[in-house]
């Protein structure tokens, strides 16, 4: 029998049990909301410079809804004589896409050969494949850079793209070997006995199957050309040739110090942001499990 | 008839061969080749037009005796990494705990958290240049809100490097979803084993979490340190290595050797450098690890 006295106490117990709790939740909800807060405001901030007329971005403390809103900062971000974003979004996306589609392409196949074929030196040199993960690009940068002039490729896309059909990358190998070593193996001796070659059983049934790495693999090189700033600023001279990049760096370097003009920077920079932040929005999955398989299967 | 024999034996291997064969020459004209060309120009003269003239050691020689700029790249360079990548294994793990627990909306929130890591580049550097400006801008504005009259950022020498290192914690989600994905890998039987043992919440964090976690830590360590190293566009577009030097980072270094004034022989020793440092911090980062860090598998085999 539980006496009333000791019924009462631990009535008191639970309640401070749970009032703790309770406090625990707020707290943690609070810390939670400030750290959103500081994490999504810059992105605020880029809308709203981006929105305002000239003379609005120098207000401080600053306003957060422009009056007027000034969709034309869009338009002459656009129409700049000095940088033709026209051209340089166009450029950025022949780059892109030719470089994405080799990358996948080349790194699939090389994934598939370490995954499900077996040959001589194979595991030797996968240990390559993951040592060169460790080497920085600057040990080659120099070389590189004059091995594409001395192929007469400076000022051309050919140094931003052609690299990536041989291979693609270590990392984006790993990803696929990583990904293709759990398709069962019984598919490639049934597709075997069914007469297949290697190359029909590579592009006609793993490469089907791997879908999930395929996507995760392209966001990757996706991101990784869409904003690489170093390849195009060694490698392409002529303004006609220039990424998105590059156009940003001049939009910025006309402003000189102390009259930069914010809005349009910031309208300039937020369209080269939206196909990435609309890419993450809509494959968000892909996105994380890159970066998961990388580091916890890694 | 005995070509055949051989073919076949032979056929395996060659199907192997072809398919990785856009690698191994990538790997041969890309990455082998252009090392042992760097080794070369890094003991010549090469200023691109002419060319590399041999001059032994003599790079190495001028970058300890007579480059004003190469000790304090390194030490611009390693202050950055030193401060900033155990800020990002502390935030993003603080970060994860937070969002590993039982909360409403926690897709939302992770995206919320996740989301500045994915975009990079020169544009997210222009970004943050507009938000340290010192009379307009986005962080002056906050430190204002409560009472803290902020410091010129971007153009101060004290400030401008801590600017950069606040500036790379926007992008900690990326070790932040790692950190999750490795709380999740705890089994939850080790905690109900220790609750039954009567430890309390603190203890059960730094006697199984922690160590649980820790290959994941080190996996962020090294990641972290060796980006961190490397640092260059945010630097190159927001302060161009000023003011006085204080963000003149050892990649800065590297690049206006080669493609400012076309010293690509001294830059190829700078490279190498580079990767010198980056090998000895990781190896040194890997040596300690047997100390902190904790692999299930060491018991098991036991």
């Amino acid at each position: 029998m539980v006496t009333g006295v000791g019924t009462a106490a631990r009535h008191q117990v639970d309640f401070r049990i749970r009032a703790g709790r309770l406090l625990a939740r707020t707290s943690l909800y609070m810390v939670l909301s400030l750290g959103a807060f500081l994490f999504l405001v810059p992105f605020v901030w880029m809308v709203s410079t981006a929105l305002k007329e000239a003379g609005d971005v120098m207000k401080f403390p600053p306003e957060w809804i422009p009056q007027p809103v000034l969709w034309g900062n869009f338009v002459e971000a656009f129409t700049q004589d000095y940088a033709p974003f026209g051209i340089f979004f166009k450029n950025t996306i022949v780059i892109t896409a030719t470089a994405v589609f080799g990358q996948l392409l080349s790194a699939s196949l090389v994934g598939f050969s370490f995954a499900r074929l077996r040959w001589w030196g194979r595991d030797y040199l996968f240990l390559v494949v993951l040592a060169t993960m460790m080497l920085p690009y600057q040990v080659t940068l120099v070389p590189v850079f004059v091995l594409m002039k001395v192929l007469g490729w400076i000022d051309s896309f050919l140094p931003l793209i052609v690299p990536f059909y041989l291979g693609g990358g270590a990392f984006y190998i790993f990803l696929f070997r990583q990904f293709m070593m759990t398709i069962p193996l019984e598919l490639d001796d049934a597709a075997r006995i069914d007469g297949c070659g290697t190359l029909w059983l590579y592009a006609r049934i793993i490469l089907p199957l791997s879908g999930p790495a395929l996507a995760t693999a392209a966001i990757f090189s996706f991101l990784a050309h869409w904003n690489d700033f170093i390849g195009p600023l060694i490698y392409l001279n002529s303004v006609s040739n220039y990424t998105l990049s590059l156009g940003l760096r001049i939009l910025q370097g006309y402003g000189g110090y102390g009259i930069q003009r914010w809005n349009l920077l910031m309208a300039a920079s937020l369209f080269v942001m939206l196909p990435v932040l609309l890419l993450f929005f809509f494959a968000q999955k892909y996105f994380i499990q890159g970066i998961v398989t990388y580091g916890v299967k890694g | 008839m005995h070509k055949g024999k051989l073919w076949r034996r032979i056929r395996p291997h060659a199907a192997g061969w072809l398919c990785a064969s856009p690698w191994i020459l990538g790997f041969l004209v890309f990455t082998l080749g252009p090392m042992i060309w760097s080794i070369y120009y890094s003991l010549t003269e090469y200023p691109l037009i002419r060319p590399p003239v041999w001059v032994g050691l003599d790079n190495y020689r001028f970058m300890l005796q007579e480059d004003k700029f190469f000790f304090n790249s390194l030490r611009v360079t390693t202050l950055y990494a030193i401060v900033a990548v155990p800020l990002h294994l502390v935030m993003g793990f603080l970060m994860a705990l937070m969002l590993n627990q039982k909360i409403r909306y926690i897709a939302l929130w992770r995206t919320v958290y996740f989301l500045p890591s994915v975009v990079s580049g020169v544009a997210v550097a222009l970004l943050w240049q507009w938000i340290f400006n010192s009379d307009f801008g986005l962080a002056n504005w906050l430190l204002g809100l409560v009472g803290i009259d902020g410091p010129s950022w971007l153009l101060s020498p004290t400030w401008a490097l801590p600017a950069l290192i606040i500036m790379s914690l926007w992008g900690v989600g990326g070790s932040m979803v790692i950190f999750i994905a490795g709380l999740q890998g705890v089994p939850q039987a080790l905690y109900e084993a220790a609750e039954i043992d009567g430890s309390n919440a603190v203890q059960r964090f730094w006697h199984v979490t922690v160590p649980m976690v820790s290959p994941v830590i080190l996996f962020n360590l090294i990641i972290g340190l060796i980006a961190a190293l490397q640092t260059f566009t945010q630097a190159f577009i927001m302060t161009a290595g000023g003011p006085k030097q204080s963000t003149h980072f050892f990649m800065l270094h590297l690049y206006n050797n080669a493609f400012q004034w076309l010293k690509m022989g001294y830059a190829s020793a700078l490279a190498w450098v580079l990767f010198a440092y980056i090998l000895i911090a990781t190896l040194f980062v890997i040596r300690s690890s047997s100390l902190w860090v904790f692999y299930e598998g060491e018991i098991k085999g036991r």
